[in-house]
């Protein structure tokens, strides 16, 4: 374990000890005092590497990162796995908004809330599929222009004042899958996707990463998969196809 | 060749005791300046309120001047038109860089000489008189601005990183209830001391994050009404757009929300009979005030403090509570910064304002009489 104390140390600073403590072949690193530093994690590839954060890590957190696993003990901010190819990153709290802006690879799961346009552009390639598990709620534009991969949401803090997504809920989505515990009312879908019930090949999908965040962060798997989940699909894999010019 | 990349965004942060205790600017200081690298040094801010104590009862005009000349015009304009109580320098720091002069006038409307001015400049309508006042220095008096016009209350701003400005002013001597503070990156505006946030007329005072891409039109729109843009930056508008549909017309925060945050045309047309009432009577009485852009903002006033989003939230609000203070920021880690255990975090939606006030105690504390 190779320990490392933020404390009122500048980001770019931070992280040019970050990396070159792995270069230095550390695996299992401990940052604490960590309060809004930029970019932790940021290009890193080696997969055998941990980072295990204590405090508010700041906007950007594992952006590109393509490997490692980066593990935070306090709410995330904004940009969280921005454009990650590979890898994953638990959050022990909430996350703030655009998060997994991008992602093309790897897994993220966010114990609580995340906040607005969370997944959006999110995309697929062949045996890479990025996996985003939210424990709580979400803003609006979830999923937007989502174009591959999978999202589930499980709304486990949703009560009468808050919904577990907000409005343009999978806007010009058009690939991927989203899937969502509870029902979802069709107002918040706009135009472009609607919800169909998912299949089993589909529940085997949800099972296997219930259960893996079940595992992480110790909560009651058989509770949260008594109510039924509810799949958002695009309704056209070109949505924007005839915006422009008129089509067939 | 060394790689940089510029974070651009501005940086808003603000904290509020709901009962009224005072607190020093260090903490405020210190959680804007953690976000230090959303600015570029072109601005930075402060408000705060419950600062005079012992001049509660006046308004307390804080001037900048390009030049002593323009100290002269103004304080001649002043001493006829108002009863000064007491004034002076503003307490400062040295600075490395050229900067105004900076006064500070503790002050009353009184009766005016002649008729006609007793006419436009009318005692009894305190406000009124007082935000004409600053009108007109703003707009008429080359190189003098009031950065602010309020009770017991004040703005410090300028040109430089939030640590400088607030090293600058001194604000670790200040003690007030209520802070907010911002942290400038100009996009399409000058960077100058008098474009620095917060903007304030009367007691209402705007820090914002963002863009205000309606600016031209609620400049006109504000003009029909009295005011002058004068200090060439968009959030300008949101300062005399309060002034006007909060204290003119009387309407509450949450229907101000309504009218800058409004929600689009196509999710009016799914609104219930009342509600689509309602929100269509809004954008077609108040259009003019609509913002578009992405914004977060935070808005003190006299009792209180509030943040808003844009109506998609394009700019990030966090909000977090600890006894009796609430907290909003950029970002999470400046509210972190300054509170530990914090009793509660969100993160404000959409168009959404959320408004704390003073208790009714904290209120009498600060202002001297009820709400």
């Amino acid at each position: 374990m190779y320990e490392i104390d933020a404390k009122n140390v500048y980001y770019r600073a931070l992280n040019e000890t970050i990396r070159s403590a792995i270069k230095n072949h550390n695996k299992d690193l401990v940052i604490e005092n960590v309060c809004g530093q930029y970019y932790i994690g940021t290009g890193l590839s080696d997969p055998d590497v941990t980072l295990t954060i204590h405090g508010v890590p700041g906007n950007d957190l594992g952006a590109f990162m393509n490997g490692p696993k980066i593990i935070v003990h306090d709410d995330a901010q904004d940009g969280l796995g921005n454009t990650m190819n590979g890898g994953r990153i638990v959050v022990y709290g909430s996350a703030g908004d655009v998060l997994a802006y991008s992602m093309r690879g790897g897994s993220i799961f966010v114990e609580k809330d995340v906040g607005y346009r969370a997944c959006i552009h999110m995309k697929a390639y062949k045996d890479m599929n990025p996996t985003v598990v939210v424990g709580g709620c979400a803003g609006a534009f979830m999923g937007e222009y989502m174009a591959g991969g999978t999202l589930i949401l499980l709304g486990l803090t949703k009560d009468k004042n808050k919904a577990v997504t907000g409005n343009y809920l999978a806007t010009g989505m058009h690939g991927g899958s989203i899937f969502i515990r509870g029902e979802v009312d069709d107002n918040l879908l706009w135009n472009q996707a609607m919800t169909i019930k998912p299949t089993d090949e589909d529940y085997k999908v949800i099972q296997e990463n219930v259960k893996e965040f079940c595992n992480i962060f110790k909560n009651d798997y058989n509770k949260i998969m008594k109510e039924e989940f509810v799949k958002v699909v695009p309704k056209s894999t070109r949505p924007y196809g005839h915006l422009y010019i008129p089509g067939p | 060749m060394e790689l940089t990349k510029d974070i651009s965004g501005c940086g808003i942060a603000g904290f509020i005791n709901r009962d009224g205790s005072l607190v020093s600017g260090i903490d405020i200081a210190d959680s804007i300046t953690l976000m230090k690298d959303r600015g570029n040094g072109l601005g930075a801010g402060f408000a705060a309120y419950g600062i005079y104590p012992d001049f509660k009862e006046f308004y307390a005009l804080h001037i900048m001047y390009d030049d002593e000349h323009a100290r002269k015009i103004t304080e001649e304009y002043l001493d006829r038109k108002l009863h000064i109580e007491q004034h002076g320098g503003m307490p400062t720091r040295p600075i490395k860089k050229k900067r105004p002069i900076f006064f500070v006038y503790f002050v009353e409307p009184r009766e005016q000489s002649t008729k006609a001015e007793s006419e436009e400049f009318r005692k009894e309508e305190e406000d009124e008189f007082i935000v004409k006042l600053v009108m007109h220095i703003n707009e008429k008096i080359d190189g003098a601005y009031v950065v602010s016009s309020g009770k017991n209350m004040g703005v410090f701003k300028g040109v430089g990183f939030p640590d400088e400005i607030a090293n600058f002013f001194r604000i670790d001597e200040y003690k007030a209830c209520c802070w907010t503070a911002h942290n400038r990156f100009p996009t399409n505006t000058p960077g100058w001391w008098g474009g620095a946030h917060p903007f304030s007329l009367l007691y209402w005072t705007v820090v914002h994050n963002g863009e205000i891409s309606s600016y031209g039109a609620n400049k006109r729109y504000l003009e029909m009404y009295g005011y002058k843009c004068t200090q060439k930056t968009d959030t300008e508008v949101v300062a005399y757009l309060l002034d006007l549909i909060s204290r003119k017309h009387g309407l509450s925060f949450d229907m101000v929300g309504k009218i800058f945050s409004p929600p689009l045309w196509e999710e009016i047309e799914k609104m219930g009979k009342k509600e689509k009432e309602l929100y269509t009577a809004l954008r077609m009485t108040y259009g003019g005030a609509l913002l578009n852009g992405p914004f977060s903002i935070i808005v003190g006033y006299r009792g209180g403090m509030f943040g808003l989003n844009d109506r998609i939230k394009l700019r990030p609000l966090v909000a977090a509570k600890k006894g009796n203070t609430v907290f909003m920021a950029s970002e999470e880690s400046a509210i972190k910064y300054i509170a530990k255990d914090l009793d509660e975090i969100w993160m404000p939606k959409a168009g959404e304002p959320v408004v704390v006030n003073l208790t009714e105690e904290g209120y009498k504390k600060i202002y001297g009489t009820l709400v």
